[in-house]
């Protein structure tokens, strides 16, 4: 109380303000955007759910079941058509899988994140070439994949093609960001010496941002693990995917799904134990 | 009768870094007290020991002759309520506006659903409005709080703790985040906020010389303990080489300056 | 010395190129890769392209079935996103440091977000065809599920990253659990979380195409479907039909991230 009886005894200035209903929120372009943004959202939400054909199904009845089934996999893990070993190496098919696919995409992003580097190239060449990468990211890795399967025919090696391409788009931004992060008196310094454009990349640039870009390559791996695994279910890629899709649509094996699962499930954790290291050492730096 | 004491206070992070030993002092109604020491003394720990932003292990502390320790969550809140904060870094929800960041100084005095939707009073937000002109942020009310500089936020955090009517403010390292000049329009605020309105001040430092300009008394503590206790005029340089001792050198030169001016 | 620090760095480098050589033939090996035919395989598909992957005047007729089923995939990408969103922000909330309620009833919550996250939504669609068979259903949980798992991890660290000083803040000012939530975690946090549910639904549309070939449902199994019957004018309308929704919604998105952030 002592407060306010102080503060009650300075003339406010701010008089008017006192008098009308004062408002809290002022309301500018963000909130109006924000609240718009959720509006739409809940909107498209409620008649996504009015659309659905939910067919015959008994909702609750579905639900029920789908508990019960998960129950099953998760705690009835047993592998059936194929060995323990058998599994493992397939788990290691995807890996190799996810390896080759981020190796070719980092090769190929090295050099067109270079073009991509507006410090490196020109505003223009820059502008091409992140206009590939939307259009490669807007095209779904599976469409990629079964769109090479035509000329390669179905397998791992359209798989490979197919899955490197939204990896060179990932890593393109990744390592052109890195690079414009490399100071602009560096490369003047270089280029007053009489160095040409080569000599600069891998003298000055490369060596700066190979931390940078060993870590990115590293967390691309982890998410091609999973895209792996997808395009061994959806595009013939084999590997662990494939046996799971089988145990899914052929067999209809819920044990076997959920053995499989915590195989994935096992890979994906510890690749994710590694990332998250990667990033906190991004983080520091 | 003290507002606040502090007896025999202990705080152990894990089992063997004892941040806080045996601390005792006591505070009078009104009083501006600051607390100085090195860098991981223990100021900010024993600060929010006092309003158990950090629970203490042992000892004892009595706010307005009652133990703070042993209250439930209920009580504890109340307590709060009572005692407003001051941080570094401001703590403000910066996308909000001013007078909503002042605001939230009242939420500990609502109900659940009010301060759930934010509804305040018509007569509390004209507090607002009266704090913010006398702190000169007048014409900032509707900014957000992203768009002031570092003194005008700490003013705001000042506004904040302000229109919970506290009987006490705790003040950790107002300014050392901010350049001399808004850090003196802190301090002065805070001073000002002391004398006339007789709410009692603690504040965690690291510059001496602004300790002994600004406070009635000054607290002393190295590696937990307090070393020194008493007022701002009676400290000597041997006082601030065993307050922060091998770092006291220089420090201890300027404050030659100070009583030499 | 130096000569030794070049011969070294030259070493190492030879030994990585080594390594990385023959994990690279090991895993060709293994996975059954023919560089030869991957490498003829990039013009072919080019050359092929040219010549028979685009629409024609008559797969135009088509077009109003695709666009349908386009709109089913949307709805179905975007209910995932939004009610995987609420049940995100939930876990998020129990399981950040700043917010939880107790350190036991964090890790729980951050485990079975790991969970939910580690398993693809591609396994997730496989599992839960045993449940709803091929239907829209089957891909609309696997879509839940994966992006439920995602969010909750990025939820957790927004809240980590934006919102701890002025939740210490109000903590202090001795307002209660909900109220904080409201006043100082969702407004600091809004952005962001927003910016994430965006980010999520332009993943869970490319997504949608793979788990629909899977589930035979939405604009996967149009594609599939002419693409199997070797109706490639159509397909690739398919296609470019995909390309253009996709392009658009990162459009909105990111004027909404501009204006918001």
């Amino acid at each position: 109380m002592e407060v306010k009886g102080q503060l009650n005894n300075v003339s406010a200035p701010a008089e008017h303000l006192l008098e009308e209903r004062i408002k809290i929120k002022p309301a500018n372009k963000a909130a109006i955007v924000i609240g718009l943004t959720l509006t739409v959202l809940s909107l498209l939400t409620v008649y996504a759910f009015y659309s659905f054909d939910y067919k015959e199904f008994d909702m609750t009845e579905a639900l029920i079941a789908t508990f019960a089934n998960l129950k099953v996999i998760f705690l009835e893990p047993h592998l059936e058509h194929f060995s323990f070993g058998h599994a493992l190496y397939q788990v290691l098919v995807t890996l190799g899988l996810a390896f080759l696919t981020t190796l070719f995409g980092a090769v190929v992003a090295v050099f067109f994140g270079l073009l991509a580097a507006e410090n490196l190239s020109s505003k223009r060449v820059s502008m091409i070439i992140k206009g590939m990468v939307a259009f490669i990211r807007a095209v779904p890795t599976v469409l990629w994949v079964l769109i090479f399967a035509v000329a390669a025919g179905l397998g791992s090696t359209a798989a490979v093609i197919g899955m490197t391409f939204h990896s060179i788009g990932y890593l393109i931004k990744a390592y052109s960001e890195s690079f414009e992060e490399l100071d602009r008196g560096v490369i003047e310094a270089l280029q007053a010496s009489g160095a040409n454009w080569w000599q600069i990349v891998f003298q000055a640039v490369i060596p700066s941002s190979i931390t940078y870009m060993i870590s990115w390559t590293f967390l691309r791996f982890e998410i091609n693990f999973a895209v792996a695994v997808a395009m061994g279910a959806a595009a013939g890629a084999g590997g662990i995917g494939y046996d799971m899709f089988m145990a899914s649509s052929f067999y209809l094996d819920m044990r076997e799904i959920g053995a499989i699962t915590y195989f994935i499930l096992a890979v994906a954790i510890i690749l994710e134990l590694f990332a998250i290291r990667i990033k906190n050492k991004l983080k520091a730096a | 009768m003290a507002l606040l004491e502090v007896n025999q206070l202990t705080k152990q992070f894990g089992k063997h870094s004892k941040a806080l030993s045996d601390v005792n002092f006591s505070v009078q109604e009104g009083e501006f007290v600051t607390i100085i020491g090195p860098s991981g003394a223990g100021k900010s720990t024993l600060l929010r020991c006092i309003n158990r932003m950090i629970d203490a292990t042992g000892g004892e502390i009595r706010f307005q002759d009652k133990s703070v320790l042993n209250l439930k969550k209920k009580e504890l809140k109340q307590v709060r309520t009572k005692i407003g904060m001051i941080f570094q870094h401001y703590n403000l929800v910066n996308r909000l506006s001013v007078i909503e960041n002042t605001l939230h100084g009242k939420l500990g005095t609502k109900s659940t659903m009010a301060g759930v939707l934010g509804l305040y009073s018509q007569e509390e937000k004209q507090q607002a409005v009266r704090i913010l002109n006398v702190l000169g942020l007048k014409e900032m009310i509707y900014k957000r709080a992203d768009q002031l500089s570092g003194g005008q936020k700490q003013r705001v955090g000042i506004a904040r703790a302000l229109i919970q009517n506290p009987r006490m403010l705790l003040c950790d390292e107002p300014i050392a985040s901010l350049d001399p000049n808004s850090a003196k329009v802190i301090m002065d605020h805070l001073k000002k906020i002391s004398t006339t309105m007789g709410i009692t001040v603690i504040v965690n430092l690291h510059q001496v010389d602004v300790a002994i300009k600004y406070s009635d008394r000054i607290i002393g503590i190295n590696s937990g303990q307090v070393v020194y206790n008493g007022p701002a005029e009676n400290m000597t340089p041997e006082d601030i080489q065993r307050i922060y001792g091998s770092e006291a050198d220089e420090l201890i030169f300027d404050i030659g300056g100070i009583h030499a001016g | 010395m130096q000569a030794d620090i070049f011969a070294k760095k030259q070493r190492n480098t030879l030994v990585f190129l080594v390594l990385l050589g023959s994990v690279t033939f090991l895993a060709m090996i293994m996975t059954d890769y023919n560089a030869v035919k991957g490498i003829t395989s990039v013009p072919k598909a080019v050359q092929w392209g040219l010549a028979n992957f685009y629409p024609t005047a008559e797969s135009l007729e088509k077009l109003p079935a695709i666009l349908e089923k386009l709109q089913e995939t949307l709805l179905v990408s975007i209910a995932a996103t939004t009610v995987a969103a609420v049940f995100a922000l939930l876990f998020a909330i129990l399981g950040s440091n700043t917010t939880r309620v107790n350190a036991f009833f964090g890790a729980i919550t951050r485990g079975i977000a790991a969970v939910f996250r580690n398993i693809d939504v591609a396994a997730w669609a496989l599992i839960l065809l045993f449940s709803f068979g091929q239907s829209s259903l089957t891909g609309y949980f696997a879509l839940f599920f994966g992006s439920f798992g995602f969010l909750t991890r990025a939820f957790t660290e927004t809240i980590d990253e934006v919102s701890g000083g002025s939740v210490e803040a109000l903590k202090a000012t001795g307002a209660g659990y909900f109220s904080i939530i409201f006043q100082s975690v969702i407004p600091s946090c809004i952005s962001p979380l927003i910016s994430w549910i965006l980010f999520m639904i332009e993943t869970n549309i490319r997504s949608a195409t793979l788990i629909g070939l899977l589930t035979g449902s939405g604009i996967g199994f149009t594609f599939n479907l002419y693409y199997k019957s070797l109706n490639y004018d159509i397909a690739s309308l398919v296609v470019v039909v995909i390309i253009a929704a996709i392009l658009c919604i990162e459009y909105v998105s990111n004027y909404v991230r501009r204006v918001i952030l």
